[in-house]
């Protein structure tokens, strides 16, 4: 006989048959999705004159969201690795939630630099590996480094998710049958629950967790060197790399809060995404929030005291010149409003969280822009100056961008339990069983009658 | 000879199995016991927990390593071209590369290690209830040494749902 525990059954309940308002969202996402295809269809069949890209400017919206989605990919694994290494137990709700963005955001972030090709057929040219005449790519060059960090972290991430969904599989495997109970069989691997098995996965997720946070660390500040290894103004700075790695979790921890109040939401999991862990991830907000502000504030005071010439015209354009509205926009959604809303405490509400992810993912797409595109528009020469503005395509290959990861995280919350059951279980055990020398049988005691 | 097990609603009827299963001389590796979450609380989720899993982690970062040095050395050595005036070797630049290859060699292992020694991706094991996804606390003996003997012991714990396969 199979029973259902309360958890199990609110858990494994958005498995059930979708309803027309599921379809209708993701009929909706995926057209956006497909919209975006199309455009970028045309823009291969075309040619890159269809985008905004002009000398000098040739990183544009494409680079830009290059570099925000595997900022936004920092949300999910590295979070729930420091969690977990640290072992709070408010993170059983979250670490899924926070996986899986990491996942989806990776393959999208790293589908732009093929996107950004041109001829995405010849993505292989970035494989290291020798050509016809045996030379091999450039191994000093930082898209090379990004080929190697990318991966590693993707297959990480991958890996990271998919271990502990196999005890969840493997009990959508009892209580499936047909077609079904085939599939989530396979995907549990045989799965068991015997205490070898447990022991050996968490070990693996400990030690997946102490590598993967210097890998997630490693991959943003690589996705940096591709600026700041470059002698162009307001990037050859020795600060990048941190400052894009705080920047990533800044916008990943908002994205995070966004799913999670959704999820909470749309599939009613009120009981298990309490107002605690918005309230725990909005003081992480804050600190971040804070952090960003000075890592700002230091890069633009070294360039500003500095005064070098071809910096000022660059620290120009964003603070009184053309880009001063996206900049100052950027300050307040980054900053100003974050630290308001999350640093009192009756604000840091689900909805004020809510507010402040949204403004921040904003401010951190808009901090990518403002690091790229005046930065290539005032290089040295004058000469050389130019500006940048998007067309069509990029917008909707863009926007679609924003669609994919909706459709990619509501698909996978259909087939897969959002919330980690076992863990759920696991940290109720702890709470509830806990049991006192007295109340449990002298034979029943911890393996006494055994020694 | 079949094996046999006993399903539990609680952590101490289960381990009150084992302890009674031990005393008449099974050890750790006859006893097999299934839950649903890991329950850490209980000195029967301490059995078969000794592993070389860290160790072989470590052994697939060196690995990693050693390729990743291997990789950066040979690719620049075999058609060697001076750029940005960087020696053919450039330290700096390869131990990027031999970071993400050595982290890239611990994940895999570790991995590896996982799906070897869970025993994962066997075909159908013997001994298993569907119940132990749902909660229930499988404890059995996948070969019993005499017949009964095993069913009386477990039968004997208040609770005990025993069954042969």
């Amino acid at each position: 006989m199979i029973r259902q525990d309360r958890l199990t059954r609110t858990l494994l309940k958005p498995l059930e048959r979708p309803g027309v308002g599921w379809m209708l969202v993701v009929g909706v996402l995926a057209v956006v999705v497909a919209f975006g295809g199309f455009a970028w269809s045309f823009m291969m069949w075309e040619g890159f004159g269809l985008t905004g890209k002009r000398w000098p400017v040739f990183w544009g919206f494409l680079i830009t969201n290059f570099v925000f989605w595997i900022g936004i990919s920092h949300a999910g694994t590295l979070i729930s690795a420091i969690l977990r290494l640290v072992n709070a137990g408010w993170r059983r709700p979250v670490t899924r939630c926070a996986e899986v963005i990491t996942a989806f955001a990776l393959m999208i972030g790293g589908l732009f630099p093929l996107i950004h090709l041109g001829k995405p057929w010849l993505f292989f040219w970035l494989v290291p590996y020798p050509n016809r005449r045996l030379l091999w790519p450039n191994f000093r060059s930082p898209l090379v480094w990004d080929f190697f960090a990318i991966s590693t972290y993707l297959t990480s991430s991958l890996l990271f998710l998919f271990l502990p969904l196999i005890p969840d599989f493997a009990l959508i495997r009892d209580q499936s049958t047909g077609l079904r109970k085939t599939i989530y069989g396979t995907l549990a691997l045989g799965w068991r629950g015997t205490t070898q098995q447990w022991h050996r996965l968490e070990t693996a997720m400990q030690i997946m967790a102490v590598a993967i946070i210097p890998v997630a660390v490693s991959v943003h500040t690589i996705v940096s060197f591709d600026f700041s290894m470059a002698p162009v103004p307001m990037w050859h700075s020795s600060i990048f790399g941190p400052y894009f790695v705080a920047g990533a979790i800044f916008s990943g921890i908002a994205g995070l809060i966004i799913a999670m109040a959704a999820l909470r939401r749309v599939l009613g999991l009120q009981e298990y995404l309490e107002p605690i862990h918005f309230e725990n991830l909005g003081k992480l907000l804050l600190t971040m929030s804070l952090l960003w502000g000075y890592f700002t504030f230091n890069e633009r005071l070294t360039a500003w005291y500095g005064n070098d010439v071809a910096e000022m015209n660059t620290f120009a354009a964003t603070q009184t010149g053309s880009y001063s509205p996206l900049f100052w926009t950027m300050v307040t959604v980054n900053f100003v409003i974050p630290v308001i809303i999350l640093s009192i405490r009756r604000f840091r509400t689900i909805t004020g969280c809510v507010i402040a992810s949204v403004g921040i993912v904003v401010g951190m797409w808009l901090e990518r822009f403002l690091i790229i595109v005046p930065s290539l528009g005032h290089k040295f020469l004058p000469y050389s100056w130019g500006t940048y503005s998007p067309r069509p395509v990029e917008i909707a290959i863009t926007v679609a961008t924003f669609a994919a990861m909706a459709l990619l995280y509501t698909l996978f919350a259909k087939f897969v339990p959002i919330i980690s059951i076992w863990e759920m279980r696991a940290g109720a055990h702890t709470q509830e069983s806990a049991p006192t020398r007295e109340s449990v049988p002298v034979d029943a005691r911890l393996g006494e009658s055994h020694s | 000879m079949k094996s046999v097990y006993a399903l539990f609603d609680t952590g101490e009827a289960a381990q009150r199995a084992v302890n009674s299963l031990r005393s008449a001389g099974y050890g750790e590796r006859d006893i097999t016991v299934m839950t649903a979450a890991p329950m850490e609380e209980f000195e029967f989720s301490h059995i078969g927990r000794h592993s070389y899993q860290w160790y072989i982690a470590c052994g697939g970062g060196l690995l990693g390593l050693v390729l990743g040095t291997w990789l950066t050395t040979y690719a620049e050595t075999s058609w060697p071209i001076v750029v940005g005036n960087m020696p053919i070797v450039p330290w700096y630049p390869n131990i990027i590369v031999i970071f993400e290859l050595t982290m890239l060699g611990a994940v895999l292992s570790t991995v590896a290690t996982l799906i070897v020694t869970a025993g994962l991706g066997r075909r159908t094991p013997a001994l298993y209830d569907p119940e132990v996804t749902s909660g229930a606390i499988l404890v059995g003996i996948g070969t019993p040494r005499a017949d009964g003997d095993v069913e009386q012991i477990l039968g004997a714990v208040p609770g005990a749902r025993v069954k042969t396969v």
